[in-house]
């Protein structure tokens, strides 16, 4: 019987930083577009992408905000890359309370960035001629549901760590609460 | 509501420690727009002639131009405006980097220093909160240093920091502000900084930079963006690499120094080396460039890569760009390795990279004639290079000699005296110039030599070829998309310019065509310096994104202020004669008007005065260069017309007083 495949797009914005030039035109026209009314102002740190840069040590970094998280993490990576060694956060996408980058600086509130949705391509990557930025979409199969033993095979590490009585009574008390 | 401006500047009193925020007047946005504009008004209203460079009156004024921090590509211009001391003249040096957008965002259009701080503090802005800090502990530190040392101790990576450097501090007539990868080093304005005792100027911030018409000025930012790409990808045929192009000279980039190396001077702006370049030295410096060479670098909002992070080897990195890549090179008649290297040293004291290099070379050179001795030089090692490390250390440090050269070529050679007036042979209005020495006068060079303010050729220059292409098929191609143009005759002088013949320079361009391009050319830099549009878009390349049509626009659009190419060209020659008047007002007149005398061999005494003198008429300058009562009435300058009559500069009917009623420009600082 012949599979029904199910397909997602998936939007993908690539970074090339050996072609970063640290102007940070991406920086602008991000926060310019995501103005009220469009385009009134501008403030980079607004910016739903920003650029970690350190010019003298040849850093330059875009990085777009992602997920908010509310805790910071404790434990932390360095890359060191062709001799060159990346600030702890430099990869990381999070909004998070560790850093300055993606939250409204008025609120607070987190940011995150939304490929620009309903223009041809995110604009920074329109804005960016020296091509560090690209957009690049496809189809991709979309992933079957996941399998009930995935989820016996987690709900088994969990009865291990915390007793099975205990896990029953969070899922009632999740349950409870989903009612509610 | 301020469109694209914010309305506001800070007023820093150095001597008291007083800062206050002051809202500015929105007619005079309109009237002298921004940047240069309104920076020359302050100058006229507050710096009167009486005061000197070094006087705690004279201001030292840090303007973002007037769209600054808007989507515009490549806005990003500071305008530091002051007395200089060297000049003793307005000086108005820029920067690009990311000072100006910065300052914007933390909500101010101009940072305006009066008096002079007891100690060496450095000013941080960080939106709301303005303070002045201690900065005792960064004396003598390099610039770069400094801002890296600031943002540790505020814990601001992304402050934007401009510093001077040991020259600044020690008031080298020649110093520069400097800022990452750029800095504002023309007529000693880092110098007027370290008087008044103010290390750097540093800023943050956070705030929104408001458009009046967003839909309409990203229409036409946009515009700009697709004409750039296709710029990038339509070089102009026929004219050297470094012009055919946009953005600054691109020297970062380019390794055919041919022309450069061939048709400027060495040394003391003296020697041609027609042949220098070959294969060996192609290779060679090829080599050196791509070692050192990390990566290619812009300013903020600015696709061009203009500059590059440059690593010598055994020295920490620094930024560079443009032409003085190669002006401590050919200064020590050495090669690419040496002149990156002390670039290096050279941008953390934090001087002029035109001038400097030449007073090593000037000092040198009266070394070798005699003029100064082996006294003057103590413990001044033996070798070429080694000589110009030395003398860059004695002059930063106003050491022995260096305390003599670091006034600069001009008043330098009046303090040795014994004929050393003619080792400072390539000035003009006591400012060192490019070291270029040329055979045929070239009547649109000669006015703009003459007549510049900015006493820079590179400031000046830029819309109109600098020579006659070969053939006429060339040429017309040339104009077929040359919709820069601000009329159509511009087109016919420029197709019917021969290499040789009748229509060839001296006489053709005529005197009449000679002003119209020159006019052309001047106002697109002083509307480049009002708005803070980098000259490497706009003023200075051929074909360039911004020009006379779409400026009007975007200054509507943006700053929401109604603008027609009339009005704008009103507004820039308004400020433009303010610019002359506040330096007519210092002494400068006709007499100071002339390019080196050795620029060209071939000079024409007869027809540089007829091309003076119409230029002069043109402009509405009396025949000594200062403005009428009509023009300075005209242009709605009344309180100058008023200032110049109660002064005597000009009687009743717009005539010249006699001579010797102009104050006098040469006397020592």
């Amino acid at each position: 019987m012949p599979e029904e495949k199910k397909t997602k797009t998936v939007k993908t914005i690539k970074v090339d930083v050996d072609k970063c030039n640290g102007c940070r035109a991406c920086e602008m026209i991000c926060s310019a577009y995501h103005a009220a009314p469009k385009y009134s102002g501008n403030n980079p740190e607004r910016s739903r992408v920003r650029v970690i840069r350190e010019p003298l040590r040849d850093l330059y970094v875009p990085v777009y905000a992602g997920e908010y998280t509310p805790a910071e993490c404790l434990g932390r990576d360095k890359y060191v890359i062709d001799g060159k060694e990346y600030e702890e956060c430099a990869f990381c996408r999070a909004s998070c309370p560790s850093r300055d980058l993606f939250k409204e600086p008025d609120s607070g509130l987190p940011l995150k960035c939304d490929m620009c949705e309903g223009e041809d391509e995110p604009l920074c990557v329109k804005w960016c001629i020296v091509d560090a930025l690209t957009y690049e979409e496809r189809e991709e199969e979309a992933e079957e549901d996941e399998k009930p033993e995935d989820i016996d095979v987690g709900i088994e590490a969990l009865a291990d760590k915390y007793g099975m009585d205990k896990i029953m009574d969070a899922v009632a008390r999740m349950s409870q609460q989903k009612k509610d | 509501m301020r469109y694209a401006e914010t309305g506001y500047n800070l007023e820093v009193d150095l001597s008291r420690g007083n800062i206050e925020r002051v809202e500015t007047d929105p007619r005079d946005t309109e009237l002298y727009l921004g940047g240069l504009g309104t920076n020359a008004k302050i100058i006229w209203d507050r710096v009167p002639p009486e005061v000197e460079p070094f006087s705690p009156d004279n201001l030292l004024i840090f303007a973002a131009g007037l769209l600054c921090g808007t989507p515009a590509t490549g806005c990003n211009r500071t305008i530091v405006t002051t007395i200089s001391p060297q000049t003793r003249l307005m000086a108005f040096s820029m920067m690009g980097g990311f000072w100006a957008p910065e300052l914007k965002y933390a909500g101010y259009d101009k940072v305006i220093f009066r008096g002079k701080s007891p100690d060496l503090v450095y000013l941080y802005i960080h939106n709301d909160k303005v303070e002045l800090r201690d900065a005792t502990h960064l004396r003598g530190k390099g610039s770069i240093a400094t801002a890296a040392l600031i943002q540790k101790e505020l814990k601001e990576p992304k402050a934007q920091v401009a510093a001077i450097g040991m020259a600044g501090e020690n008031r080298v007539f020649f110093a520069s502000i400097e800022q990452g990868r750029s800095s504002a080093s023309r007529g000693g304005i880092g110098a007027v900084m370290g008087d008044k005792n103010l290390k750097a100027v540093v800023v943050r911030g956070t705030k929104d930079v408001s458009i009046a018409k967003p839909m309409e000025y990203m229409e036409l930012c946009n515009e700009v963006l697709e004409y750039i790409k296709f710029r990038n990808e339509h070089p102009i045929p026929g004219v050297m690499p470094i012009l055919a192009g946009l953005g600054s000279p691109q020297e970062m980039k380019v390794h055919d120094e041919k022309w450069h190396t061939e048709n400027f001077s060495w040394g003391n702006s003296r020697t041609r080396r027609k042949d220098f370049w070959n294969e060996d030295v192609a290779r060679e410096w090829t080599e050196t460039l791509d070692s050192m060479r990390t990566r290619l670098i812009s300013c903020y909002n600015c696709p061009m890569t203009c500059g590059a992070t440059i690593s010598p080897p055994g020295m920490p990195t620094y930024m560079m760009k443009c032409f003085s890549k190669l002006t401590y090179t050919m200064a020590a008649m050495s090669d690419l390795e040496f002149g990156l290297g002390i670039a290096q040293s050279a941008t953390e004291y934090g001087v002029d990279g035109f001038s400097a290099p030449q007073v090593m070379a000037f000092a040198l050179e009266l070394l070798e004639d005699g003029i100064l001795t082996d006294e003057d030089f103590p413990g001044m090692p033996e070798d070429n290079e080694g000589r110009f490390y030395w003398l860059l250390d004695h002059i930063v440090r106003r050491e022995g000699i260096g305390d003599i050269l670091a006034n600069g070529t001009y008043w330098a050679a009046k303090e040795i005296g014994k004929g050393a007036e003619e080792y400072a042979h390539n000035n003009i209005k006591k400012h060192e110039q490019l070291p270029l020495k040329l055979s045929m006068l070239n009547p649109i060079y000669f006015l703009m030599y003459a007549t510049g303010e900015k006493i820079n050729i590179t400031q000046i220059e830029g819309q109109f070829p600098q020579a006659p292409f070969p053939k006429r098929e060339h040429r017309e191609a040339f104009v077929k998309d040359w919709f820069q143009v601000p009329d159509e005759k511009f087109k016919q002088y420029f197709l019917d310019w021969e290499p040789r013949g009748d229509n060839s320079i001296p006489y053709y361009p005529t005197p009449p065509m000679a002003c119209d391009i020159v006019d052309w050319q001047e106002r697109m830099h002083y509307i480049d310096d009002a708005l803070g549009m980098c000259a490497g878009l706009s003023s200075f390349p051929l074909k360039p994104p911004y020009h006379l049509h779409n400026y009007p626009k975007f200054i509507s659009a943006g700053a929401g202020i109604d603008m027609d190419t009339e009005k704008l060209t009103q507004a820039a020659k308004r400020y433009r004669t303010l610019v002359r008047a506040n330096n007519t007002r210092r002494g400068m007149s006709r007499k100071d008007e002339k390019p080196p005398k050795d620029h060209w061999k071939k000079r024409f005494p007869e027809l540089e005065k007829e091309l003076l003198d119409t230029y002069y008429a043109f402009k509405g300058w009396n025949e000594d260069g200062i403005p009428t009562e009509t023009t300075l009435r005209e242009f709605g300058l009344d309180y100058v017309a008023d200032d110049f009559l109660a002064r005597g500069i000009l009687k009743k009917d717009g005539d010249a007083p006699p001579k010797d009623d102009t104050p006098d420009q040469d006397k020592e600082a």
